[in-house]
């Protein structure tokens, strides 16, 4: 199938020796319906059992056994659509994909190919500098996920387990409107986003329930569209950028070098970088689509798909803007924080009834900083949203300096605890005692006779005083007290 | 519509038939005389007629998003000539 782009602006360019190349690139992702079970039969759609343990008569292409639609499955394809701004489909039909293969007991998978139940809608894509690309979706289909066939089990056979058979899977499909391996990759964090809120897949790509098939060509700035190659089963980000990178500039040599491109599927390896001709699926590439006669279309009613809209969350792009407008962070930080459903439910705990401007911070900083450190989730944070929370309240009511609050943070980690019972058990309040800064003064002030004439001469070595003075008090002082009373007894 | 001797072959390939090519260009003759039989129906006039998506008039039946089904392993690959672990076995493929 041919797409039109939808996309009027250049992206960024590519350098080649005959001058700039444009990248087109355009995303069939494929997401695992959340659902107990499959699209077409009782059994479980859990991953990880024993083998053919999830498996019906109906999953095994056993003789006589029909197809009969979870309601469920088809619900989550609609939500999923409303999540895109799409066009929704009140009619649609299921056809059959025809091939052979082993984990493919049936010989052809239920798919929807003229029909789908999904159509165009949009996705915005936010890249890093503030830049948002609407990216076009050409539609969003059902269909049946295949077997898993494993081949480090024997010598010369290999073995086919039917759980994944028959699993619901959506297939999204963007238009051509993606312009670098970066923006690929923004694309793909931001589906995943969004079928993440409303929990119609769970984006596990280690487990697959996420993979992109991704067509890449190159032009001239534009140019008439090159001729694409398909870059099969794509499962993380970084392998998407890769892929891409890799793709481009071996097309960009080939048409250089008086070379042409040959339209084929193409496979991603991950540890050379590379991809590489899939030659066995060239003459697969007839499907021979028909009608399936074992189903009946797909149709449903206004009043279902006003249901299923009224039951959907808050999605990224809302949680986004309302963060700007209610809490007054910068869209950058906004961004970042609701990347992800679960991060963004944390920061709204820590800075409910807070400063949130401060809230977002430690909760970018320091917690985000140090999970990535550690390689942790948030669910895996030791520090809790409401101890992060009890930090930020005792830095605003200034029961704490900033400085205090990291050490109280690295113990409340390390260690555990509630942060206002180690603040309190190890004497980290922060100074407010006038009498007790002054002392600490004039101490400084007594010791250093020299640095004082110099600060008469220069005011800015008065942060050296200041300085000198939360060291003697053990970083406990309140700084601004500080300053004004060092300002004030140097006379400055 | 007609056939000839490279689509039956490349159709027997997708339909992983063995097919001897001395039984190629006799097949496509056959195959040619039972669609010009099939395309004595272009004769009828339906443009008119909405195309029949079910000899019943009924919709689609959908069952509830419940597990009800599975946990028969050995059922499922005992018709199989060759398995392990529940696992079916079948000659090696790999990309």
């Amino acid at each position: 199938m041919t797409f039109v782009t939808t996309r009027t602006d250049t992206g960024p360019l590519l350098d080649g020796a005959t001058g700039k190349w444009e990248v087109v690139i355009g995303m069939e992702v494929h997401a695992q319906v959340l659902s107990k079970a499959k699209l077409f039969s009782g059994a479980s759609a859990e991953f990880g059992a024993e083998p053919n343990a999830h498996v019906s008569f109906v999953d095994a292409a056993m003789p006589g056994m029909l197809p009969v639609i979870n309601r469920y499955c088809v619900e989550q394809a609609v939500r999923t659509g409303l999540g895109l701004k799409a066009k929704i489909n009140k009619r649609s039909t299921f056809d059959r994909k025809n091939y052979f293969y082993p984990d493919l007991p049936a010989g052809y998978q239920i798919s929807q190919y003229k029909d789908p139940v999904v159509g165009e809608g949009v996705v915005i894509v936010d890249m890093p500098g503030g830049k948002s690309i609407p990216v076009g979706i050409e539609r969003l289909h059902l269909e049946q996920d295949a077997g898993k066939s494993l081949h480090d089990q024997h010598p010369d056979e290999s073995y086919v387990d039917l759980n994944r058979a028959g699993v619901a899977l959506m297939e999204i499909v963007s238009k051509p409107d993606l312009r670098s391996s970066e923006e690929a990759a923004a694309y793909l964090k931001k589906l995943r986003a969004i079928v993440r809120y409303l929990g119609t897949c769970d984006g596990n790509m280690d487990e697959g329930s996420m993979r992109a098939d991704v067509n890449v060509s190159v032009r001239k700035p534009g140019g008439p569209l090159g001729t694409r190659c398909e870059i099969k089963n794509v499962n993380s980000m970084r392998f998407v950028a890769a892929a891409v990178e890799y793709e481009a500039r071996r097309q960009i040599d080939i048409i250089e070098g008086g070379g042409t491109i040959k339209q084929e599927t193409r496979l991603f390896d991950s540890k050379k970088g590379e991809t590489r001709s899939m030659r066995s699926k060239e003459e697969a590439h007839d499907y021979r689509y028909f009608p399936d006669p074992d189903l009946l279309p797909l149709e449903f009613d206004d009043a279902f798909v006003a249901r299923v809209k009224a039951s959907l969350p808050e999605l990224p792009d809302d949680k986004k803007e309302r963060f700007v407008r209610d809490f007054g962070l910068s869209p950058y930080d906004a961004g970042v924080l609701i990347a992800e459903r679960e991060s963004a439910d944390f920061f709204e705990q820590v800075a409910k009834g807070r400063d949130a401007k401060l809230a977002a911070n430690w909760v970018i900083n320091e917690l985000f900083g140090r999970l990535n450190k550690e390689d942790k989730s948030i669910a895996e944070s030791p520090v809790s949203a409401a101890a992060l929370g009890s930090i930020v309240s005792m830095i605003s009511d200034n029961t704490i300096s900033g400085k205090i609050a990291k050490d109280v943070f690295e113990i409340a980690w390390t260690e555990g605890g509630d942060p206002a019972a180690i603040v309190e058990k190890r004497g980290l309040k922060q100074v407010t005692d006038m009498g007790a800064i002054e002392t600490a003064v004039d101490k400084v002030i007594a010791a250093n006779p020299q640095k004082v004439e110099q600060a008469k001469a220069k005011p800015s070595m008065a942060g050296w005083f200041v300085g000198q003075v939360m060291k003697e008090t053990g970083g406990k002082a309140n700084p601004q007290a500080v300053n004004e009373l060092v300002m004030k007894k140097l006379g400055l | 519509m007609s056939v000839d001797k490279d689509t039956v072959r490349r159709v027997a390939r997708l339909a992983r038939l063995a097919f001897p090519e001395e039984r190629l260009e006799p097949m496509a003759k056959e195959l040619n005389t039972i669609l010009a039989w099939v395309e004595q129906l272009n004769e009828v006039d339906t443009s008119k007629v909405e195309p029949m998506t079910s000899v019943v008039t009924m919709s689609l039946k959908m069952r509830d998003d419940v597990v009800t089904d599975g946990a028969r392993a050995e059922a499922v690959v005992q018709n199989a000539p060759l398995g392990e672990d529940n696992y079916f076995a079948v000659p090696k493929v790999v990309e």
